[in-house]
């Protein structure tokens, strides 16, 4: 008899939440199977999605990144700031991107040049961006610009009847596929998994930590942006005020997902399934209308709490093995 | 020519020559043995051989080239790997992912899984082995552990494969595993450096023998021309003929107050760590405790100051049966120990030296019945004067002092609590000759004041001085008792190189 | 009484205490402040006025005092938190739990108010145990054990006071946040009295030397005989004591209990008063004294921005910058790497160094690095 691979654990044990929240939901509610459902949990999920990818490699290779939030507020309104004086929104896209890696490298030199710890330089991070984009304009900016206005809405696929695939949802999927890519198929992401896994073997076996780590927060950096570009998309406008409490989303999304908050093990598509679940959640609860929406919150802490502990019991029977 | 040449190395840390113009010539598919006590200078030859730290003077030649790495990952290029005792590979990656992680074949920046399982499976095919590599590292045994570890090394083309105490969490079988596997290196030209401290085993695979203490070389030997105990003689003893002639200035056992052991012991051990053994300690009584690094001294002594919990035999203090499930249950019942690493296990670095002394005190007592601060100072200058601690004053950071200062606070910190029974781990460890002395004038006094002592030391002159009781360990068990007139170096020594009749099981 | 004088006097106060700290590590953070504090003298006109209204002072400086009160009762908690190694990221939303327990119990269940603040008290001491259970009985690591309140906590309080904003009128809350003791505001007397109480629990029984102890070196401490377990447990109850309490003095100061935003990003505020307070990140040796009066700097800081007209939702980011500095300097790595540089600095320093501090100990280590 085959042994189940233990790594593979909390991913079965995401897919088997995953299953339950929405197999509650059928039964419970008749339209809540549909198609259309999916594509609009999709949609409304996309730039946590996205950010959430980047958050996977900070915690897979054994730190945090609190910043999320912030940064996809600041990429918000730093995108409808440049559209609104009449830039280009490619160049407007390109410029959020190169600012998000730029912060996050700087992070990442931080954190492993002067061993400082990784929530609080990310926390520094948070409050940084949080601040430059209120610098950048103090209230919500909406965007009329023909990209956004008339060339997005176009960009999107009908998947089944009555069903609308939109660009944002293209982009979570993509930034899944790229991030699982990245993840699984590149020496780099590799050295995320060894680096998180055990820091210092991975330097006695000759990787390359210090670039591996700077990249990493970089990465995340970049994904959070994208995030918020995304988020632009979604929203149709930029608010230096928005998405405060986001990077806890992320993070319990990358847990419930099957990652180990410990780094090193876990897999990308767990964090899809893991905003999945945290999005079928707020679903369910609207759907219900008589529960309140703190209970999201509620729902999540458990499964956060649960999913904690049984990372605990594996790492556990790891170390029993050695 | 020799495969590794290494004339004249050194290197100092300060305060201390780690390294003082070590020679070392290993042979292309030959085993050579590196043997010393802790302190030798093993570990401090094998990182600035692999890039670790830089050296300060000397050269290092690899098949006639002369060589200066700068990082083991330069090493490993130039042909030298390293495989350490804690096996440094990554526990939640699959087998063939460890042997090829660094270095996977891509295409187009593509890592290519099926080429990746096909190189791990010729690596550990040289080694005769066969392993399903996806299967995640951390679902195999150490010792296949360390086999990957060794075929990682393989897979670099390493000339010179360095094995760190790779045998001390194996058990028998394994190890004749591993052997085979060594043997198989050696045929295909390989030079091996070999790092244990289980003679057996240098005796079993090695071909040749270089013996380092303090820093220095004492020798190269060829294994078979070199009798065990001339062997533990270079490794702990003083010179042959010198051991004769010592005359033993040890005390009498006058002191003992009672036939009454304190502590006694009954097929105490623990699986893995310590096969079961007997011992008694009785007031007034210095039994040391000897052996070689890893034959389980350490090991004694945690079981019996509750940091591990033994999981046969029986202990009883004073005739009453016992059980100790943490340091604090031992504590209760006047037991102290002073940790072989002063460092992680000892001092509290950042404390003052007051705080150090009064803190196992303040504990036994609680939270609540708090020492006044004039308690604590009129302690602290108590022993700060009693046993000379050199510090500018009592409220000095610990970490400031310097070694054997610190241990003088740790033997405080002890007995202020006054103990029945003291374990000693190596309390005369990195510190300089005249502490050394005053720790053992304490230790006597101690005897003489009725408390019961078990010394732990790697120098045997120590021991016989001190103990009135030798108790010798190797390889994780008991295998003599020597008692007053009995206890000699030689006679130690011949314990510890004597061939065992039955191999040890853990 | 004319303003120059009442400052004059202040300044010669605070002189005299920064001179009779000058041995003292929260020299620097008292030193910190009284730069701000300089800085505001000339460059924020009527930051140093003072008035009396019904027998009650008020001005910026008591602003501050009264404002700072909640991260200075916070940063007691988080003071222990982290000299034992570890964080308390669940402050905040302990706080919004505490309010919205108080303010239920007030409005809807119309107890007393004694009753709701025990009440409160009690169910924020019962979510910092849940912490310390997790952290010292499971080994959970402190940054994610308390995640999961800091996560599920505001949905709690939520559920508590269902949704709403609650408001409320009850004398003895309302005094709570914004009553006065002769003539200041009732927030400073409780955070004095909490200092002293903390001060008492930690400094007059064995407490803060086992906490110092297991967070300098956890094995050691043990081999010692000290619970450490039992320390840890107890460091995180406590924390969610105080942050009940600085939750209570929360909803008062607004008369209402908005589980939303209550205490947010405070435990961000907590840390960093711990921080500039001196007391290492990486546990042991504590400053409760400094913790305090890193709170105080950084409301000073909150509210020199205020006054200079600096858009509250910008101060954020020297906020940021406060951290990263204290850190580096903190960090072991930044002062042996950038001692070229700051040793000419040092040497500049060293006439001066008779009265001033002695400097951190950076490199004076004689023990060998192996043994």
């Amino acid at each position: 008899m085959t042994r189940l691979n233990p790594k593979y654990i909390p991913l079965m044990a995401t897919a088997v939440v995953l299953a339950a929240v929405f197999g509650t939901g059928s039964v419970l509610y008749p339209n809540f199977g549909t198609p259309r459902v999916f594509v609009n949990l999709l949609n409304d999920n996309a730039f946590v999605g996205v950010a959430a990818i980047g958050e996977s490699f900070v915690i897979l290779s054994g730190g945090i990144d609190l910043s999320v939030g912030s940064m996809v507020a600041f990429v918000g309104i730093l995108i409808a700031k440049l559209l609104q004086v009449g830039c280009d929104p490619f160049l407007a896209i390109g410029i959020a991107l190169c600012a998000g890696i730029f912060a996050g490298a700087v992070m990442g030199c931080l954190i492993h040049f002067f061993e400082m710890p990784p929530f609080l330089v990310t926390l520094a991070g948070l409050f940084c961006l949080r601040g430059l984009g209120f610098v950048i304009y103090p209230e919500s900016i909406g965007i009329d610009h023909p990209f956004y206005a008339q060339m997005l809405p176009q960009l999107s696929i009908l998947v089944a009847p009555k069903a609308v695939l939109p660009f944002t949802a293209m982009c979570f999927l993509a930034s899944v596929l790229v991030g699982t890519f990245i993840a699984s198929f590149t020496r780099f992401g590799r050295n995320v998994y060894a680096i998180g896994s055990n820091e210092n073997s991975a330097r006695l076996m000759g990787l390359p930590v210090a670039q591996t780590k700077i990249l990493t927060y970089a990465l995340a950096g970049f994904f959070s942006a994208a995030g918020g570009v995304v988020a632009t998309f979604y929203m149709q406008s930029g608010n230096p005020a928005s998405f405060v409490g986001l990077e806890l989303d992320a993070i319990a999304s990358v847990v419930i997902g099957g990652i180990l908050l410990t780094g090193g093990v876990g897999f990308i598509p767990g964090t899809l399934m893991g905003v999945l679940i945290l999005g079928l959640i707020q679903t369910l609860i609207n759907f219900n209308g008589t529960l309140n929406s703190w209970w999201t919150k509620i729902v999540i802490g458990v499964l956060l709490l649960i999913f904690i502990v049984l990372q605990k019991l594996i790492s556990r029977r790891a170390v029993t093995q050695l | 020519m020799p495969l590794l040449e290494i004339a004249g190395l050194s290197k100092s840390f300060p305060g201390v020559k780690a390294l003082d113009a070590v020679d070392l010539a290993v042979q292309p598919g030959e085993i050579h043995a590196l043997m010393g006590e802790n302190g030798a200078g093993k570990s401090t030859l094998i990182k600035v051989l692999t890039g670790v730290f830089p050296r300060d003077a000397g050269e290092t030649r690899l098949s006639g080239q002369a060589i200066a790495p700068k990082s083991p990952r330069e090493a490993e290029a130039l042909g030298i790997s390293t495989v350490y005792q804690e096996v440094n590979l990554i526990p939640h990656l699959s087998v063939a992912e460890n042997i090829c992680i660094g270095r996977q074949p891509t295409w187009i920046g593509t890592v290519r899984w099926g080429a990746i399982a096909k190189r791990a499976r010729a690596a550990l095919a040289r080694l005769d082995l066969s392993l399903d590599v996806n299967r995640q590292l951390s679902s195999y045994s150490i010792a296949i552990q360390q086999m990957v570890a060794i075929a990682r090394a393989l897979d670099v083309s390493a000339k010179l494969l360095i094995l760190d105490e790779p045998t001390s969490s194996l058990d028998k079988t394994e190890v004749d595993e591993l052997f085979r596997k060594l043997r198989i290196l050696r045929q295909d030209g390989l030079g091996i450096i070999f790092i244990t401290h289980f003679l057996e085993q240098v005796y079993e695979i090695t071909d040749s023998i270089t013996v380092l203490r303090n820093g220095c070389r004492v020798g190269c030997f060829a294994t078979k021309e070199l009798p065990r105990l001339n062997l533990v003689s270079h490794m702990i003893g003083r010179n042959l003929g010198q051991v004769e002639a010592l005359e033993h200035t040890r005390a009498s056992t006058a002191t003992i107050r009672s036939e009454t052991p304190m502590l006694e012991a009954r097929a105490m051990g623990k699986k893995g760590s310590i096969q079961p053994l007997d011992l008694d300690i009785r007031p007034g009584e210095v039994v040391g405790l000897a052996g070689l690094l890893g034959s389980g001294r350490t090991e004694t002594a945690r079981l019996l100051f509750g940091i591990d919990n033994p999981d046969q035999g029986t202990i009883r203090i004073n005739n009453q049966p016992v059980k100790f499930r943490s340091p604090r249950t031992a504590i209760r019942y006047r037991i102290a120990l002073t940790p072989e690493d002063r460092k992680v296990a000892g001092i509290i670095p950042n404390l003052t030296v007051r705080e150090n002394i009064v803190l196992a005190l303040q504990a036994g007592r609680g939270s609540w019945r708090r020492l006044s601060i004039t308690e604590q100072e009129k302690l602290a200058d108590r022993f700060i004067n009693s046993l000379g601690i050199k510090t500018p004053s009592r409220e000095q950071i610990v970490r400031n002092l310097s070694g054997g200062n610190q241990q003088k606070v740790l033997l405080a910190r002890w007995l202020a609590t006054e103990p029945k029974l003291f374990i000693l781990d190596e309390p005369t460890r990195g510190i300089d000759v005249g502490a050394k002395a005053e720790v053992e004038k304490l230790i006597q006094s101690l005897r003489q004041d009725g408390l019961a002592v078990l010394f732990i030391s790697s120098e045997l002159e120590e021991v016989v001085r001190q103990s009135q009781r030798v108790v010798v360990l190797r390889d994780r068990r008991k295998v003599d008792e020597l008692t007053e007139a009995a206890i000699s170096e030689q006679a130690i020594m011949e314990s510890i190189a004597s061939h065992s009749s039955e191999r040890p099981e853990a | 009484m004319s303003d120059w004088l009442s400052d004059l006097i202040f300044w010669i106060v605070f002189a005299a205490i920064l001179l009779g700290l000058r041995r003292q590590r929260i020299f620097w953070t008292v030193g910190a402040l009284g730069l701000l504090l300089l800085f505001n003298q000339f460059f924020t006109p009527g930051f140093f006025h003072l008035q009396v209204l019904d027998g009650h002072l008020y001005g910026s400086r008591i602003d501050v005092l009264n404002q700072g009160a909640k991260v200075m009762l916070l940063s007691l908690g988080m003071v222990l938190v982290i000299a034992t190694g570890g964080v308390d990221l669940s402050v905040g939303a302990v706080m919004a739990i505490a309010a919205a327990v108080s303010s239920r119990l007030l409005v809807t269940q119309h107890l007393p108010a004694g009753v709701a603040i025990a009440v409160a008290l009690a169910v924020s001491i019962l979510a910092g145990a849940w912490n310390g259970l997790l952290v010292a009985g499971f080994g959970v690591q402190p940054i994610v054990a308390t995640l999961v309140l800091m996560v599920a906590g505001r949905g709690i309080a939520q559920l508590i006071t269902e949704g709403q904003i609650i408001n409320f009128l009850d004398p003895t809350m309302v005094y709570l946040g914004n009553g006065h003791l002769l003539g200041l505001p009732f927030t400073l007397t409780l955070v004095v009295v909490m200092l002293l109480l903390t001060h008492f629990l930690v400094r007059r029984t064995a407490l803060g030397l086992f906490i110092e102890s297991v967070g300098d070196n956890d094995e050691a401490s043990r081999y010692s005989g000290i619970n450490a377990k039992q320390v840890k447990f107890l460091v995180y109850t406590f924390s969610g004591l105080c942050a009940g309490l600085a939750g209570l003095v929360a909803c008062s100061n607004i008369k209402s209990a908005d589980a939303n935003n209550i205490g947010l990003y405070l435990e961000l505020d907590a840390i960093l008063a711990v921080v500039v307070g001196g007391t290492s990140l990486q546990g042991g040796r504590f400053y409760l004294v400094g913790a305090v009066v890193g709170g105080l700097f950084i409301q000073t800081l909150t509210t020199t921005f205020y006054a200079k007209n600096v858009s509250s939702d910008i101060a954020p980011v020297p906020k940021a910058l406060v951290i990263i500095a204290v850190c580096l300097l903190q960090s072991e790595v930044f002062r042996t790497r950038f001692a070229r540089v700051l040793s000419p600095i040092e040497k500049f320093l060293k006439p001066v160094g008779s009265w001033l501090p002695r400097h951190l100990p950076t490199t004076a280590r004689h023990d060998s690095p192996k043994s």
